[in-house]
């Protein structure tokens, strides 16, 4: 007992002054700050009345917080419609996302065929090309669409806003990550138990990738919520419009409602707050390499 | 139960040939070790079995059916891997029910044959366990439960017991064989392990380079090695090689004779195992001159490495194992001679590496 109290004082003299807290967080607290200063501002401007909202310098806290901007927004605009259009699009184009880019990616990552390294090339290289260029190209597509295939799919539709979006590069080439790292010992066990090709993917391969399954589900809601270029170039009827589009009615060409649009802004993030809760714990733990050897 | 034949099965791996032409009947029921170094072509041989592989040429044959263009589901084979491959997201159950029902067998009959197995191999008690949540000797009976369930024709295990710790692959050695009796089912064993190898397989193929260098049961393989390299590599320590020479019918090893061998004079590689040798003082003739290089005391026995005098180039020397009753000790460079056991010398041709032709080889029969 003596000699173990002895040992330690020495030690803990000698390491001297000490920061009560690990040095990374001088950098992390600022950064956190300059992070979630905005959001607080939103969620202050959301309370406002439009005087204090204006005002400057500008007030931080409501002098008599406004719950009514809320209603207030929901009415101003069809914010109902917007919101189910929003959950319709982020729906399908998150659905076909796992399905499509699951079996590509499978298939970049599993399947030997002629090709392959080439397709997956190119693949990537259009991670490099900026929407803002493809933009033109994929509106007359999209445009084609309309006019040949079905109205639902062509400009100023619901269809316009999932049709480009139904796979992507960056969910092909996250799967295809993933999917590499699953023992491919699992799948010649399940090919020698039976399996075909399709079962291993579905029965052994996606139910341990459901951490990367979940993460790109998340981040596709994300990606398609917060979508505003695309929904302005294509849609232009009150009753196509997204959230993000819809928020725009608030800003007019003279004169800004800052207390609506920002309680419009509040309301839309929270579904994606919901989203972000639920998959979070996917984030978290994989379990691929529990079934092998310690 | 059946057969496997392979019919001059190669694979090729861009400039590598894995396998080379091989030619090999596995019996019903048999229990067949595949033996080697690594990279010898053991795992590709099974991995084309197990139709995980395409073969560049050749035919494979399971109870007389050519079964090179199946998949590896419709050839009603199991394999045990060396990672156990045990699906990390179900339960133990659901691992063994795995196989049958991708064949869509019964639900009842599932549950029954499951049961059975599981019993058989001491894991009942853990059917509603996952994977991670198992010991490694237990992850190994449910990897082999898994295959054994199917009851398929053939079973492959591709080195099953490397990942256990040295005492519960001894036990786990002797389940296998015990099992094996019990249900005499065709296996194919892939191992690098030569104890295992000997102790486990009715016939032994031991491999090198993507070729068989001998098949045979584990007294032909330790007895009657076809060459150097099986010489070398079967045996704990293996057989000591030395470079001879046979002169007016006598085999010489650093001047000693050692055997009588009829034959034109030619230099040789002169074999003998460890525990042949007696260790005797270094003028006594007919005794191999050597020094002591270092002595390994086992409890059992002491290995005695020792350098051949006089052999090979004088900055290294040959090196040979000799082992000696227990408490043997000697200084580090002592000189002492070694003897070696009547009929108990084998001779290789220097140059291909081949077991002497066969009048040699009676002469150490009858001996």
């Amino acid at each position: 007992m003596s000699t173990a109290t002895s040992s330690v004082e020495p030690g803990s003299a000698t390491r001297g002054w000490r920061l009560p807290f690990s040095p990374w967080h001088l950098v992390l607290v600022p950064l956190t700050f300059v992070l979630v200063v905005p959001m607080l501002w939103m969620v202050a401007t959301s309370l406002q009345t439009q005087g204090e909202a204006n005002r400057f310098p500008p007030v931080l806290l409501p002098h008599d917080p406004r719950i009514a901007n809320y209603a207030d927004a929901w009415h101003t605009a069809p914010f109902g419609t917007f919101f189910l259009n929003s959950t319709l699009v982020a729906l399908v184009v998150v659905a076909s996302n796992l399905v499509v880019c699951s079996l590509t990616g499978y298939a970049f990552a599993r399947v030997r065929f002629l090709g392959r390294k080439a397709l997956f090339m190119a693949l990537m290289a259009t991670l490099m090309v900026p929407f803002q260029v493809t933009m033109i190209p994929v509106f007359l597509i999209v445009k084609w669409f309309g006019d040949n295939v079905s109205p639902y799919l062509g400009i100023n539709h619901l269809g316009a806003l999932m049709l480009p979006n139904l796979a992507t590069a960056f969910g092909i080439f996250f799967l295809r990550q993933f999917f590499q790292t699953v023992p491919v010992e699992l799948e010649e066990a399940a090919r020698v138990d039976g399996s075909s090709r399709l079962g291993v993917l579905f029965k052994i391969v996606l139910p341990l990738s459901m951490p990367a399954m979940s993460t790109l589900a998340a981040l596709t809601i994300l990606t398609s919520w917060n979508d505003f270029l695309w929904p302005l170039i294509v849609i232009t009827s009150t009753d196509q419009m997204t959230v993000p589009l819809g928020l725009s009615y608030f800003q007019g060409a003279h004169q800004t409602n800052w207390p609506l649009l920002m309680a419009g802004n509040v309301m839309s993030l929270v579904p994606m707050l919901v989203v972000f809760l639920l998959a979070q714990r996917y984030f978290v733990q994989s379990v691929a390499g529990t079934g092998l050897k310690g | 139960m059946a057969e496997v034949e392979y019919r001059g099965v190669s694979r090729r791996f861009g400039e590598i040939q894995a396998l080379h032409d091989l030619d090999l009947l596995v019996a019903d029921g048999e229990f067949l070790i595949l033996v080697g170094p690594s990279g010898c072509g053991k795992s590709t041989a099974l991995r084309l079995l197990a139709g995980l592989d395409k073969p560049t040429s050749g035919e494979i044959l399971i109870a007389g059916q050519p079964v090179t263009r199946l998949g590896p589901g419709e050839r009603d084979i199991a394999m045990v891997f060396q990672n156990y491959a045990l699906y990390p997201h179900m339960s133990v159950f659901a691992n063994l029910a795995y196989g049958l029902r991708q064949r869509r067998t019964p639900r009842a009959e599932i549950q029954r044959r499951v049961r059975e197995t599981a019993v058989l191999l001491d894991i009942d008690g853990l059917l509603d366990r996952k994977p991670g949540q198992l010991s490694g000797g237990q992850r190994q009976r449910v990897a082999m439960g898994r295959a054994m369930v199917r009851r398929p024709q053939a079973f492959l295990l591709d080195e099953p017991l490397s990942n256990l710790d040295a005492k519960l692959r001894t036990q786990v050695r002797g389940d296998l064989k015990r099992l094996h009796l019990e249900l005499p089912v065709t296996s194919i064993y892939v191992t690098h392990d030569q104890v295992e190898a000997m102790t486990l397989g009715d016939r032994i193929c031991v491999m090198s380079n993507g070729e068989v260098q001998q098949l045979g049961t584990t007294d032909d393989i330790y007895n009657r090695p076809a060459n150097t390299f099986v010489a070398g590599f079967m045996g704990s320590p293996p057989m000591n090689l030395v470079a001879g020479e046979v002169r007016g019918g006598v085999v010489r090893v650093a001047g000693a004779a050692l055997a009588d061998f009829s034959s034109p004079d030619a230099p040789v590689t002169v074999g003998f195992r460890p525990e042949d040798l007696r260790i005797v003082g270094p003028l006594e003739t007919d005794s191999v001159p050597v020094r002591i290089d270092v002595c390994e005391p086992l409890g059992s026995h002491v290995l005695v490495h020792a350098l051949v005098d006089g052999s090979g180039a004088e900055s290294s020397p040959t090196k040979v194992i000799a082992q000696a009753p227990p408490g043997t000790t000697y200084d580090p460079g002592a000189r002492v001679g070694l003897t070696v056991a009547p009929g108990k010398t084998f001779v290789f041709d220097a140059e291909t590496g081949r077991a002497a032709p066969p009048p040699t080889r009676e002469r150490i029969a009858t001996a």
